[in-house]
């Protein structure tokens, strides 16, 4: 009897401490491990509060699914940015909005220290990542890539390559490797002639790519050496080549960068640890010291100034993010308005594309 | 003759004179009500964990309340004005307040995102549209469409007309890449968008080539299980069944280890000099990678119902055979062969069944040649979230399972498949 009880309180112990876990999806790998060094580990030290971490290849479709299914197990997921714009657009989400966050470290006020745009009705950033591609050095002999030319170049740097899966920052690169200045690649984009352009220009690799759908597969690819070249995102590329010491270069020339944000799906079982969660997680400190763990950039100024060394001290930060001003020179932004309304139809003739011999 | 008409007539009674008939049904009824509640909780189980939800999938492909839902002023409008109607200032309004409370309610973009799957770049209308309704002066046909032109385009109407109903089977269209054109007509969609039937047919083909695998490499296992010693058959069946029970996902795995370019096949083949380090044969990430890798899973649910047939065929009907005058071909040919038939018939149909519903394997293996209908729809379901061409397309698969079905039984018969 005595036994039954101890085991019985242990029991609702537990309980009561799942009821108050926040539940973050995230996309797994390099990525989730930094989150979890720099979010998660601090936050429940402070507040107590578990964090259970899920991945995922894109927590978005699966916070639209079960916000529909009016079953939601998620209580913040890390999502990009045309996606946060139309789930919030969707009712999707709970509003967070810039008063519920806290002013920067230095003082200065949330509006004023985030970057423009990082935060939105219902979404926070926490950084700035890029779409960027990165080869295996020991494939190339002579010259090395140096343009997104080169990756479509299959004659003078013949090998596989690796790409995402989708219609998304495929066409932007395919139009940019085709000649098209960086500020001219939405207007392109938007129209039918400037599709069939990208699209033709995707065609002249076709037969040499491997497609990925997670983040953590594309240095995988490159390890294997089933792929010479990989487009893959910039701090996994980093984080296989400084952490693994495997012989990858990133090649920033025709880069895709956006915002990653943190979302609170509607309905989240944990609401308000959710939101002390974002509160966190986007404050000075955190945004910083995520840097100390992989190759993007904060989204507040305030943390700037305290990004230093890699975890292993000696790797200076600096030059492997993608907004510094060395990497910048031939970048692209990635335009959520363009992609918010052209995801669909763009995804629906990448399908198709990928489906035809 | 007389006597016979007279028993006819007189029903049988029991010795408390009630008729024997009567008497019988109620001594059964307990014993069928007892046995109705002995299957009850499978019958239930069944219902709610596979009917139900078939039923619910069939409902979707031809259900979208997208748009009505959250825009019910125009679609009233839409019923009472015959197709065809110029909108007029009426039409606005309704659409207007609809746009308005849509807004409001944070919903306008769930419409507008119905509207988009039939004609592209147009949720953002209808997000923009409602954040500014609320800021529009009457005349609202004049407002609206100074805020955007497009509100003005008659082929946007005909899509609200259309999506306006609830129920549509504009997804089966899209299902088969077909859709309607501004004045509802049906129509192919544009050649670089067509995928569907495509995949449809890839589907089907690959399966019917793992099927016909299968039994070219299972069938001679299967003989030999059944005719060899029993010390050395259960040897071979362990061998059959390890891979059996083993995880799918570990064996897709496994494949991937052998099979990728610097994998365990092609260093072998390198390393003994066949080929040369430049030479390394693709095996994955393409169609070869899906048919190795599923040929390999379901290799064992062709041996299984051919094994199950073949052991108790006597060995003697072919020494009968042969000793009557039958070259050896003769006799597999028309006295093993037609034995085996039910487990063949078992083994392809279970074989062809599984592969047309494949999915995590061609995910992980088949690269973008290898992709069957069932990863659209996975992608559907998880990345585009329209589930209503997902049902649409998992019920024409269900429709042609069933339609095989059919056939089947038709040409081959039910009755004769023998399952172990």
């Amino acid at each position: 009897m005595k036994k039954l009880l101890v085991l019985s309180t242990a029991l609702t112990a537990v309980s009561f401490a799942a009821q108050a876990d926040v539940t973050v999806m995230s996309w797994g790998g390099a990525y989730t491990k930094s989150q979890v060094e720099a979010y998660h580990k601090p936050f429940t030290a402070a507040t107590g509060i578990n964090v259970i971490s899920v991945d995922s290849d894109n927590p978005a479709p699966q916070v639209k699914t079960q916000v529909e299914a009016g079953n939601v197990s998620i209580d913040v997921a890390d999502v990009e940015y045309a996606d946060a714009i139309r789930l919030c657009d969707e009712g999707m989400l709970e509003p967070i909005g810039m008063d519920a966050l806290p002013a920067g470290a230095d003082g200065t006020p949330a509006a004023d220290d985030f970057l423009p745009g990082a935060v939105t009705d219902c979404a926070v950033s926490t950084i700035v990542f890029s779409t960027v591609y990165g080869y295996d050095n020991t494939k190339f002999t002579g010259d090395k890539p140096t343009t997104m030319a080169d990756f479509f170049d299959t004659t003078k740097f013949p090998g596989k390559r690796g790409m995402r899966k989708g219609a998304k920052a495929n066409l932007e690169m395919a139009l940019m490797a085709d000649g098209v200045p960086a500020a001219d690649v939405y207007a392109k984009l938007g129209t039918p002639e400037g599709v069939d352009e990208a699209f033709a220009k995707l065609d002249t690799i076709k037969k040499d790519v491997i497609w990925w759908e997670a983040g953590a597969q594309p240095p995988q690819l490159l390890a294997d050496g089933e792929v010479a070249m990989t487009t893959a995102y910039n701090g996994r590329l980093f984080s296989a080549a400084v952490s693994e010491g495997k012989p990858f270069t990133t090649v920033w020339d025709g880069q895709v960068y956006e915002y990653d944000l943190f979302v609170i799906p509607k309905g989240a079982p944990n609401k308000d640890q959710a939101l002390e969660f974002v509160k966190f997680a986007t404050s000075t400190q955190a945004l910083a010291d995520q840097a100390k763990w992989i190759s993007y950039g904060p989204a507040r100024k305030s943390s700037g100034a305290l990004v230093g060394m890699f975890n292993d001290g000696k790797t200076e930060m600096g030059p492997y993010m993608p907004t510094s001003a060395e990497n910048l020179k031939n970048a692209l932004a990635s335009s959520y308005e363009f992609w918010v309304d052209h995801d669909g139809e763009l995804n629906d003739r990448f399908n198709s594309w990928l489906a035809a011999n | 003759m007389a006597d016979l008409a007279a028993d006819q007539g007189e029903l049988l009674k029991t010795s408390d004179g009630r008729p024997l008939k009567e008497a019988l049904a109620q001594a059964q009824s307990k014993a069928k009500w007892r046995a109705f509640m002995l299957v009850l909780p499978l019958l239930s189980f069944i219902l709610i964990t596979f009917a139900w939800p078939i039923a619910q999938v069939l409902h979707q492909s031809v259900y979208n309340p997208r748009f009505s839902e959250n825009m019910p002023q125009i679609g009233e409008w839409f019923r009472t004005h015959p197709n065809g109607t110029e909108p007029d200032e009426a039409a606005y309004t309704a659409l207007v307040n609809d746009l308005v409370s849509a807004g409001a309610a944070r919903t306008v973009a769930v419409a507008g995102e119905r509207v988009n799957y039939e004609m592209p770049g147009t949720r953002s209308l209808f997000t923009k549209a409602g954040r500014d309704a609320k800021k529009l002066e009457p005349p609202f046909k004049d407002s609206l469409v100074a805020l955007d032109k497009d509100w003005g385009s008659p082929e946007l109407w005909g899509v609200m007309r259309r999506v306006s109903s609830a129920y549509t089977g504009d997804f089966y269209l899209a299902a088969i890449d077909l859709e309607r054109d501004a004045n509802g007509a049906i129509r192919q969609v544009p050649e670089n968008e067509r995928v569907y039937v495509n995949l449809f047919v890839r589907t089907f083909v690959l399966s019917a080539a793992i099927t016909v695998i299968c039994l070219i490499i299972g069938f001679p296992v299967a003989f030999l299980l059944s005719s060899l010693p029993m010390r050395y058959s259960s040897l071979l069946m362990i061998m059959v069944l390890l891979p059996f029970w083993t995880s799918l996902l570990v064996r897709t795995t496994a494949w991937m280890v052998l099979l990728q370019s610097q994998g365990v096949i092609n260093s072998i083949l390198v390393w003994t000099g066949i080929i040369s380090d430049d030479q390394r044969l693709v095996m994955i990430n393409n169609l070869m990678g899906s048919v190795i890798a599923m040929t390999h899973i379901l290799l064992p649910f062709m041996i299984l119902p051919l094994f199950s047939v073949m052991k108790p065929i006597p060995p003697s009907y072919v020494r009968a055979a042969r000793s009557l005058g039958a070259t050896s071909w003769t006799a597999f040919r028309r006295v093993y062969l037609p034995q085996t038939i039910p487990g063949i018939g078992a083994g392809g149909l279970l074989v062809f069944i599984l592969s047309v519903g494949y999915y995590i394997t061609p995910a992980l293996v088949g690269g973008a040649s290898g992709q069957l209908i069932s990863n659209l729809i996975a992608f559907h379901v998880t990345k585009s979230n329209n589930w209503s061409l997902a049902a649409a397309l998992a019920t024409i698969l269900l429709a042609s399972i069933l339609l095989l079905y059919w056939l089947y039984d038709k040409l081959v018969g039910i009755d004769k498949l023998k399952l172990g």
